[in-house]
């Protein structure tokens, strides 16, 4: 039955498929080759790294997307490697991160909160970068506070990627209509509810004091720890094994919320706020003052005013988080992602991209530039900076961000229950810090 | 056809017994897609699970070696672990009255053939077609009390849906019962009309009144359906993870953590070990096991005693 016409047909049709498969295996060569044959290690890239024309996967997750887009988009149109940008929803970073992790596919860069950065590194994501973090000659001049939180054991992992610090923003407009001065930002904690409750006051619709997230572990220890550090007292103990939260300060920086809460200052919403709303009350205008994450200052389209977290006496801190980035345990492109970074960490980067869209910069040699002397709000930001701090432990998610952390239950006991327990519930948290 | 009567016959043994091995392998071809199926989709994860409950394995730094049984005593140790399976348990039933009442009598509602019979099975058919995850996003909105369209309802009313541990909880409940009524109806609705009308037409000429009918015709003859009905409820309840994720996250104050959403929770919010959230999933397969085995024998019991 077989003519010779049907069996070279088949012939044909078996050599089209081998010759897909071969041209699909040529292709997976090339783009995991990246067309070059040259050393893609770490050790043996130069200062600067390597940049041949690779393509480079970063991943980042959303809070800092704008950010991001512009220095991929800035880095990609001025070197001949190309970063792949994927941005991935907060609350599933970890997840996919840690399943990236187990499958041995990690991107070849990946950004990670600041708080989660010990307990990674520790897991060995990233790639050890001690001699090339302190070949760079502006070593001292990096945010000390990311620097540290990436140290393990004395090896470095990572390098800011974005800043965000929490800084107290107030809407000068609300201020004047309640009779404030819109120049001066309140000193202590509880003149910063004596205004809240002044502008509650004015009884506008829709228009409250302050608002905070006090269903976001994230958001409040953000927030709420730069008063606890302004006032001279720590959160945790040097190591990050046990919790400081019941201290004197701590307990009256609860009483002042507790107190803000019942006169009916705080925006409503913020009882069930667990993170993705949490500033939207003050972006639109309908909050007179509150803690908000400095990142957010370029999208503020009204004028705010911009200081410091103020102490429970006096003083002023603030919360250096944002996101560290390191060379994740999978790249194959090892140098030429320190070409990322090391670009990240120049002038180009922090002050052509960042400090140009009114972000943070990473260099303190880098604080006063053409950009920041337009606006004297970024001038305070960068110099707050100085004076923050980054809390370091191994469990902090599950102690502090996790939806079921025992500092969230901390403080709705103490600003929304019925205020007492406070050592128990410290307590509490040093028993998951300990782990 | 010929195949088989040909087998007894001397003559045909050796031919047919090549036959028959050859439509045995033909059976398990046929079986074999389904079979690798299973195999790759189900029993080999399901092995992974039962390896993970007994190893160290954080998430991210993968398999560290057998530590049996110490997944188990800090998955029972969990200071969440009986407060999700009280209240699961909690939600399971209230869903499962609800959902299966609800649909009864929306099916009995729509079963009758009237004006409206068409426009209604549609209405409560129509929340079905949207994903759970989807429905729990539209409600997440509609229960803000920032962006909502209730939220000067509930500010005159100094009342948030989400912000209350009964609160949430009914919130919840009520999206699901919106969500899977329809599912219910039509379930149960094809059961109705599998009951062939000869035994309605005897009841009634022997003067059973509509209460009768359904009580000792309508109820025993639909056993079958609500079985199914009730073991999809309970299962689907008793695994109940999107609407609570995200819906309330677990809040307020940690009273609406799922079991499910424990095993998330320890996995990938916080603790991030894999081996305790396994071993907790493995202790929530069995229970459904027997949980299951249980529903489906004493529904099978009942007909037989009556």
């Amino acid at each position: 039955m077989k003519s010779p016409h049907r069996i070279t047909r088949r012939v044909r049709k078996i050599t089209a498929f081998v010759a897909a498969g071969a041209l699909m295996i040529a292709m997976a060569a090339c783009s995991s080759g990246g067309g070059s044959t040259s050393d893609n290690s770490l050790a043996g890239a130069g200062k600067t790294g390597t940049d041949n024309g690779s393509t480079l996967t970063l991943w980042t997750r959303a809070p800092l997307e704008k950010q991001a887009k512009l220095l991929v988009a800035a880095y990609n149109s001025s070197h001949k490697n190309q970063v792949k940008l994927t941005v991935v929803p907060n609350d599933d970073y970890v997840a996919k991160v840690g399943a990236a992790a187990g499958s041995k596919s990690l991107p070849d860069l990946f950004a990670a909160d600041i708080v989660y950065v010990p307990n990674w590194s520790k897991a060995g994501l990233f790639q050890d970068l001690t001699s090339k973090i302190n070949a760079l000659p502006y070593k001292d001049a990096i945010n000390k506070g990311h620097l540290k939180a990436g140290t393990l054991d004395g090896k470095e992992h990572v390098l800011p990627f974005v800043l965000d610090l929490s800084m107290l923003f107030w809407n000068k407009e609300l201020f004047k209509k309640a009779g404030l001065d819109p120049d001066t930002a309140p000193a202590t904690l509880a003149e910063y509810a004596a205004d809240a409750k002044k502008i509650q006051a004015l009884n506008i619709p829709d228009t409250y004091g302050t608002a905070t997230g006090l269903n976001c572990g994230g958001c409040l220890v953000f927030t709420w720890f730069p008063t606890i550090w302004a006032s001279g007292d720590q959160v945790m103990n040097e190591a990050g094994t046990k919790a400081l939260l019941a201290s004197a300060n701590a307990k009256a920086e609860y009483a002042i919320w507790r107190d803000l809460w019942n006169s009916g200052a705080v925006l409503p919403s913020s009882k069930d706020e667990a993170g993705p709303t949490w500033t939207a009350g003050f972006t639109q205008g309908k909050v007179g003052l509150m803690f908000y994450p400095a990142t957010l200052l370029s999208s503020t389209t009204f004028d705010a005013g911009v200081a410091g977290i103020p102490g429970i006496k006096s003083g002023a801190s603030t919360f250096v988080g944002g996101d560290g980035i390191g060379i994740s345990k999978d790249s194959k492109h090892s140098a030429q992602a320190w070409n990322f970074m090391t670009w990240l960490m120049s002038k180009d980067a922090q002050v052509g991209v960042l400090a140009k869209d009114g972000d943070v910069v990473s260099r303190s040699d880098l604080a006063n530039n053409q950009y920041s002397e337009k606006d004297p709000r970024v001038v305070t930001i960068n110099k707050v900076a100085g004076e923050g701090e980054t809390p370091v432990a191994l469990n902090f998610q599950q102690a502090f961000n996790a939806s079921d952390s025992p500092w969230l239950s901390l403080v709705r006991n103490a600003v929304l229950g019925d205020g007492g327990g406070v050592a128990k519930d410290n307590d509490a948290v040093t028993a998951v810090l300990a782990q | 056809m010929s195949v088989i009567a040909d087998a007894p016959t001397k003559r045909g043994s050796r031919f047919s017994t090549t036959r028959s091995r050859r439509s045995a392998l033909q059976g398990w071809a046929y079986a074999a897609p389904t079979a690798i199926f299973v195999l790759v989709l189900f029993v080999i994860p399901l092995l992974l699970v039962f390896q993970m409950s007994g190893s160290n394995w954080p998430l991210l730094s993968g398999n560290q070696g057998v530590n049996f049984p110490s997944n188990y005593q800090k998955a029972v140790t969990n200071r969440f672990f009986v407060d999700s399976i009280v209240f699961t348990l909690k939600y399971t039933v209230l869903a499962t009255v609800l959902l299966i009442g609800l649909g009864l009598g929306l099916a009995l509602l729509v079963q009758e053939s009237s004006r409206w019979k068409g426009f209604l099975r549609t209405a409560f058919l129509i929340p079905s077609a949207l994903g759970l995850a989807s429905a729990s996003l539209l409600f997440y909105v509609l229960y803000s009390p920032f962006a909502g369209p209730f939220a000067e309802l509930m500010k005159s009313w100094g009342f948030t849906f989400l912000g209350t541990p009964n609160g949430a909880l009914f919130s919840t409940v009520f999206l699901i019962v919106w969500r899977f009524a329809g599912f219910y109806m039509l379930l149960i609705l094809v059961g109705l009309q599998g009951i062939p009308d000869e035994v309605y037409e005897a009841a009634r000429i022997d003067g059973a009144s509509r209460r009768q009918t359904f009580t000792w015709v309508t109820l025993p003859l639909l056993k079958p359906t609500l079985a199914l009905a009730t073991v999809l409820c309970v299962t689907g309840s008793l695994l109940a993870f999107e609407q609570f994720y995200i819906l309330t996250k677990g809040g307020p104050d940690n009273s609406t953590i799922t079991v499910v959403q424990l095993i998330y929770n320890v996995a990938f919010q916080g603790q991030n070990d894999l081996g305790i959230a396994a071993a907790i999933s493995v202790i929530v397969l069995v229970a459904l096991v027997i949980i299951n085995i249980a529903q489906i024998r004493s529904f099978r019991r009942a007909p037989e005693e009556s």
